[in-house]
């Protein structure tokens, strides 16, 4: 039985004192210890960014990959052995601007993976620039007169792109995010968990105090009803995007299921290599 | 009669016509009858309209590229005629479809035979104008004098899925073309009868790189659809799942590389394959592979650049970006095969390698070698003897007796190879990343430590080995020496043979392994030729500098570029020499 002891990996992150991420960090370790995961049985793939270090502090078969690919990366792993738990995780410069992409298609393919982006609303490794979430006219390094541009809607994006799980926390509510952890991970198909994990550094806007103040709990309204997607997409209207608990869960088949072939099938990186003559045979039929 | 040991023939027409059918069932057939075939499409870049055409070379012995000269012209379109005509015999036929080809506004040469044959006209009659390319097959028999009876097996299988009807009248197409054919003309090239042989495939490069990857225990591949590698990926989609394995469609090559380094790093043996851009997308992926020493296997179709360049043309400009491409240093090996079975073998070697050296390896195809089709001879392939060494992995007894909470997966080894555990290994779990990193993957900056793991990713490739890194043809003592890579071997090797003809001391390298480059492999014969000649399809010579960097031989090297877009031909490299010695 894993122990949250067996989790631990003996490196200080450099992440600031006060960082979101170390709660994020501590979520992850927590749930997987809940659901009795076994470390060499996770998988933890990273981008690039502050918190894309995080797959090097815990102890676990961790991969910190590019800038913006990790989803990529992971995609690859669960196809090769359905058995891991895959969980990617790395910022919101990472995984909507230059990984934007790999979000949108990641959803769609329902591939069973559990994404957590950790959103500071800036770029804070490269010392404060703007990032995808930065909300118009928002001061930054890159922008001193104000963000021209306006900010994507991560949840909204995920709900276009047919996501089956979509999950909002808080870093300053740990308890919080490691239930909804544990729930994108039991979830079967593509969980996205975005996590507002304030920047204490370069972020004076987002902080703490903001998200204390102004972020909505789905669990205080009893109307909220988190199947229904056109719902879900008016809540984070409402809401501006601050809002958190589960906004959006429905079971589709997952990507491996859907491959034609695939299903209930031997992982691939379990296989015997080696072809049989009649295999050999067969795979040349067509050109004889 | 004069009796030929090879022919070739030329079918033109508008691309989506089905041009290469008549190929594809001539080639089947033939190829029954225990000729050699080389097929080379000529085609452009869209769906339907514009000129495409199919060259097929047809001999006793084996044939590896284009033939220059053609016995006839199937011509459906005028481009048929005005782009090729040059290139018949003298006393060559064209047979052209009086619906299409209007031949008193082309000027025809002399010494040639036009002759007007009612394709469209003779297939509607048999109730459908696209058996037209039925009826040129039967003409083509006739005019090669081939027995009609092999050729009905071959359409049979062609459209056996359309069900018996539509297989009937396509014989019937055959057998109107030949009797019209025989009624028509006298002319003929007949082929030299050739003894059955024994079991034949014929295959592109593309499918040959499929099938070497499944007997290569190749299990996952990822792409996005690129010529000239689509056919890659859409071959193994359909292989793999019969294999245990699968094939996906990604969103970019971005993702299809990463993809692959995830599956390489679960340990499936991954995959794939693109061309062009898609490898300049793949460049920063390629270093993540090797900083990580991941196994993965990229196939470079390679075609004309820069950026888009020339999508449906040979070019082999892409040796820098495979050998040193990404930022920074990355070890990487990169085989060139230059023939179907060599691009069918060297997927396993390929796969192998990967393993062994837990680095990226390129399989440089190029556009020629990826889209032409050759026979095979199974008897040359040896399948049996494949094959799969998975490197070196760490036993889950040596891991259970380790006192490590991390296992040190980049350890510094005398080789410079550590053993990989797999995700799923208990006590197995470490950390990789792009970042420099410690024995056990976790960042690093320290100086002494850089220098260690630069020193051991670099120390894997000295280990890898020389055999079949190289292939030598001609005069042991040449004094002109040919050098090349790719699909320009046919030509090479057709150019060595008339020079050598000639009384010329001609011989010819074959580079099949870019990098590490077989340096004194090469110096072998570089020391005793007087005069060295690099042919190769690019126009800066990237191959000619890249032995200059290796051997110093530039005094007397020589690069024969082409960068038109056009297989070279061995006329080519002949004149190119001529002028030299």
């Amino acid at each position: 039985m894993a122990t949250l002891h067996d989790y631990r990996m003996d490196i200080t992150p450099n992440w600031c004192p006060g960082c979101g991420d170390f709660s994020v960090l501590a979520a992850i370790q927590k749930a997987a210890v809940n659901l009795n995961i076994e470390p060499e049985n996770f998988v933890l793939q990273s981008g690039i960014g502050c918190s894309g270090r995080i797959s090097g502090y815990l102890n676990v078969y961790g991969m910190h990959t590019m800038h913006g690919r990790s989803l990529a990366v992971a995609q690859g792993v669960k196809l090769a052995n359905r058995d891991l738990t895959v969980v990617c995780a790395g910022g919101d410069g990472d995984g909507f601007g230059i990984g934007g992409n790999h979000f949108v298609h990641a959803a769609r393919r329902n591939i069973d993976i559990t994404y957590i982006v950790m959103d500071n609303q800036i770029y804070g490794l490269t010392k404060g620039q703007m990032s995808p979430t930065s909300p118009k006219g928002f001061l930054t390094k890159s922008s001193p007169e104000g963000n021209p541009e306006s900010p994507i809607s991560p949840l909204q994006l995920a709900l276009s792109a047919n996501a089956s799980f979509i999950a909002q926390g808080f870093s300053g509510d740990i308890k919080h995010i490691t239930s909804l952890i544990e729930q994108g991970i039991r979830h079967k198909g593509f969980a996205f968990i975005n996590i507002f994990s304030p920047c204490v550094t370069f972020n004076k806007v987002f902080t703490y105090d903001f998200f204390k103040q102004n972020i909505v709990n789905l669990d205080d309204d009893p109307q909220y009803d988190s199947t229904d997607r056109t719902m879900a997409f008016d809540k984070v209207e409402q809401t501006d995007g601050f809002v958190k608990g589960l906004i959006y869960r429905k079971e589709r088949m997952d990507f491996v299921d859907a491959l034609p072939g695939r299903s209930g099938k031997e992982n691939l990186s379990n296989q015997d290599l080696q072809l049989s003559a009649d295999q050999v045979q067969n795979l040349l039929q067509r050109y004889m | 009669m004069n009796i030929k040991s090879e022919v070739s023939c030329l079918v033109g027409g508008m691309q989506g016509e089905g041009i290469e059918s008549v190929g594809e069932i001539l080639a089947k057939a033939l190829g029954r009858n225990g000729y050699y075939l080389f097929g080379y499409r000529n085609f452009s870049s869209r769906i339907k309209g514009g000129h495409s055409d199919f060259h097929l070379r047809i001999g006793k012995d084996p044939v590896y590229n284009a033939s220059e000269r053609f016995e006839l012209i199937l011509a459906f379109d005028h481009e048929s005629i005005e782009l090729h005509q040059r290139s018949l015999i003298d006393g060559g036929v064209i047979l052209f479809d009086p619906k299409t080809v209007k031949i008193d506004q082309i000027t025809i040469r002399g010494g040639i035979q036009s002759i007007a044959f009612p394709f469209s006209d003779m297939a509607a009659e048999l109730g459908s104008k696209q058996m037209k390319n039925m009826v040129a097959v039967g003409a083509a028999c006739a005019l090669f004098d081939q027995p009609i009876g092999v050729f009905g097996d071959a359409v049979r299988e062609q459209f056996a899925k359309k069900g018996e009807a539509i297989v009937e009248k396509n014989m019937a197409a055959v057998k109107k073309g030949h009797e019209f054919l025989q009624e028509l003309m006298d002319t003929r090239f007949p082929l030299e009868k050739q003894p059955q042989s024994g079991q034949r495939l014929f295959l592109s490069g593309n499918d040959a790189i499929s099938i070497g990857a499944v007997l290569g225990g190749c299990r996952f591949m990822a792409g996005y659809p690129i010529t000239p590698a689509s056919d890659i990926l859409e071959n193994l989609v359909q292989m793999l799942p019969n294999y245990g394995g699968v094939a996906v469609q990604t969103e970019d090559e971005l993702a299809a590389i990463a993809m692959v380094i995830g599956a390489g790093y679960a340990g499936t043996r991954a995959m794939t394959a693109t061309a062009g851009p898609g490898i300049s997308l793949m460049q920063e992926a390629i270093g993540l592979a090797g900083a990580t020493e991941t196994p993965i296997v990229i196939v470079d179709t390679q075609r004309g650049g820069p950026s888009s360049g020339m999508a449906t043309k040979i070019e082999q400009s892409d040796l820098h970006a495979m050998i040193t491409g990404t930022h920074g240093e990355a070890p990487r090996i990169v085989l060139a095969p230059s023939t179907v079975e060599e691009a069918m073998l060297d997927m396993p070697k390929a796969f192998n390698l990967a393993e062994k050296y837990q680095c990226p390896v390129f399989v440089a195809s190029d556009l020629v070698l990826s889209t032409s089709k050759q026979t095979c001879e199974m008897a040359n392939l040896q399948l049996e003897d494949i094959q799969i060494d998975r490197g070196k992995r760490v036993a889950e007894t040596e891991l259970a007796m380790s006192g490590d909470r991390v296992y040190k997966r980049f350890a510094i080894t005398d080789d410079g190879i550590t053993a990989r555990s797999i995700p799923g290994q208990k006590k197995g779990m470490h950390h990789v990343t792009g970042i420099e990193h410690g024995p056990t993957g976790h960042p690093s900056e320290n100086p002494a430590n850089r220098v260690a793991q630069m020193s051991k990713r670099a120390r894997k490739l000295q280990c890898v080995p020389m055999n079949d890194a190289i292939k030598y043809e001609g005069i042991p003592q040449a004094e002109v020496l040919l050098i090349g890579f790719g699909s320009t071997y046919g030509a090479i090797r057709e150019a060595r043979l008339w020079m050598q003809k000639e009384g010329a001391a001609v011989g010819h390298v074959h580079v099949r392994m870019l990098h590490p480059l077989p340096a004194a492999e090469i110096s072998q014969y570089t020391e005793k030729a007087k005069t060295i000649i690099v042919v190769e399809q690019n126009s800066t010579g990237q191959l000619a500098n890249l032995l200059k960097q290796h051997i110093s031989i530039h005094a007397k090297l020589h690069p024969c570029l082409k960068f038109d877009g056009v297989p070279i031909s061995p006329s080519e490299i002949t004149s190119f020499c001529r002028e030299l010695i």
